[in-house]
């Protein structure tokens, strides 16, 4: 906040102009990119800054892609459970003569270096693999997958929006050709972030009009959410492992008590996990009333029910890990971080319980699959 | 905006006519789980005014809503005017719905009508199969 509070105060120049103003905003730019290559362990001309991670995750797939087209590679590698930016993105390259291939994630929700090795073929162009699932928390054997591609010579993109600022990410060590952040998840601002890009690799622009980002992103930056950016990743790398194990912590202890009420499953790999993720099904109640009877409470959650999405189907990740429609309905998705307390965790163990006590009374599937009408699909 | 009424708000959080009724005449359930929400009515009929009504609901706020202003709008009504109960009333009665939770007012209707449908049936008395159209499919909502 200070150091956007600063930027709009004192650096509010366009960096694009030659007065001494534009040349400070264009300072402060730079320092930001810096700073956050030095994150993840890039170089600053590496980071090109977008509009978040969806324009990133476009952008390194548009580009894989045309790059492979050149010479002849049109075979795409991702998983079922990507974000929707990737999988959109992938669905239009499949109408544009792309053959998309997804993996399977399995019922804990990840992928191995091996299946992504059997995969990939003469004419892969791209792997696409998420860094960590951003509904279940599955962290994925990200530097396996990309020690893989790189001996196989193909291009390994991920989208490391939930990883950001919570797992270390060293886009070197690594192995990653392309990395797609947002700030907003990792405390900074809204509506930007940053593709990655390794040295020697073309990005092919999504927005024309201007030579900003070495013409690769036309369009004057936001300078303070960049400055925002960077001082918020900064904060999140240099606390990471003392953050890391509070929140696992109190993430553990709620996956515990959330485990004891009846027919309740957790979604997602209780090992290799985000430390801020609980994912819950309960049977017999659907997410969105769930959410809103946790919001009178003071709690906000979301769901990977079809109700909290405007659309009619629950989210594709439950459904990839192969969750029945109607456990899908019944989601809850808990995101924890460095600030919430013990008291925070106990107050949802009291509310989540009799929240879903309540609805049970009153939904017609529960009572059938207690008299035993109906299965249990969990 | 929010995404609901207070109406809406206010028959979630406290909804009326919750519950079963164990004698009932007629029962309706319209819905199903795949889709995420499941209503079931259940009446009580004296000479021909619905004296009793209660709901049971798997769904989302406007379900639960929609389900709870139903039974309230046709509780004391003879069958003739309950099943004129189209789901744009149980929508205007909400002070409306998103586009995308209308099809909870159409189950509302659907299952009160499967519930009218029972107690027909139940009772013997005949009527016209095509005041009782089956929704059949998601199709409608799912195409």
């Amino acid at each position: 906040m200070n150091a956007m509070l600063n930027c709009m105060e004192e650096t509010w120049g366009n960096p694009s102009s030659l007065y001494g103003l534009g040349q400070r905003a264009r300072e402060a730019l730079e320092e930001a990119r810096e700073r956050i290559a030095a994150c993840i362990g890039a170089s600053p001309k590496e980071i090109t800054f977008t509009s978040g991670g969806s324009e990133a995750d476009n952008q390194a797939i548009r580009s894989a892609a045309a790059l492979g087209a050149r010479k002849g590679k049109r075979h795409i590698i991702s998983t079922a459970f990507e974000h929707h930016a990737v999988l959109h993105t992938l669905k239009k390259l499949e109408g544009e003569g792309f053959e998309v291939e997804l993996l399977p994630v399995g019922t804990l929700g990840t992928v191995t270096a091996r299946q992504a090795a059997e995969a990939i073929r003469e004419d892969t162009a791209l792997v696409t693999i998420m860094y960590a699932n951003n509904e279940i928390g599955s962290v994925l054997p990200i530097p396996e997958i990309g020690a893989v591609c790189r001996e196989r010579g193909v291009l390994f993109h991920t989208d490391a929006v939930q990883a950001a600022g919570h797992l270390p990410i060293d886009v070197k060590a690594q192995n990653i050709d392309l990395l797609s952040l947002s700030a907003h998840k990792f405390h900074g601002p809204k509506g930007v972030g940053v593709l990655y890009a390794r040295q020697g690799i073309p990005l092919s622009s999504l927005i024309e009009g201007g030579a900003q980002e070495r013409g690769k992103r036309a369009g004057t930056e936001n300078v303070p959410a960049i400055v925002g950016m960077a001082a918020a990743l900064e904060e999140a790398c240099a606390h990471m492992d003392e953050n890391a194990a509070k929140v696992s912590a109190l993430r553990d202890r709620l996956i515990a008590g959330l485990s004891q009420i009846p027919y309740a499953t957790l979604n997602g790999d209780p090992v290799n996990r985000l430390p801020g993720n609980v994912n819950f099904c309960f049977e017999g109640v659907e997410g969105e009333s769930l959410l809103l009877l946790l919001d009178d409470r003071g709690i906000c959650a979301s769901s990977g029910s079809a109700c909290t999405s405007g659309s009619l189907d629950p989210s594709h990740v439950l459904l990839a890990i192969g969750r029945p429609h109607e456990a899908a309905h019944g989601s809850l998705r808990l995101s924890l971080c460095g600030e919430n307390t013990e008291a925070d965790v106990e107050a949802i163990l009291k509310a989540v319980p009799e929240i879903v006590d309540y609805l049970r009374g009153m939904s017609p599937l529960w009572k059938d699959k207690v008299s035993g009408k109906r299965e249990f699909v969990l | 905006m929010a995404l609901y009424s207070e109406r809406v708000m206010d028959h979630f959080r406290n909804p009326r006519n919750v519950g079963m009724i164990g004698d009932a005449d007629g029962v309706g359930e319209a819905g199903n789980a795949v889709c995420g929400d499941i209503m079931k009515i259940y009446l009580k009929i004296e000479d021909g005014i619905v004296s009793d009504v209660k709901f049971e609901t798997f769904g989302c706020g406007s379900a639960i809503a929609s389900s709870s202003m139903a039974t309230e709008l046709i509780k004391g009504k003879p069958l003739s005017e309950v099943l004129k109960l189209t789901n744009k009333a149980v929508t205007e009665a909400l002070d409306g719905l998103p586009a995308h939770k209308l099809h909870c007012s159409v189950l509302a209707e659907e299952a009160i009508r499967a519930a009218v449908k029972d107690y027909y049936d139940r009772q013997g008395i005949a009527y016209d199969p095509k005041d009782f159209p089956d929704c059949g499919s998601c199709e409608g909502c799912h195409g």
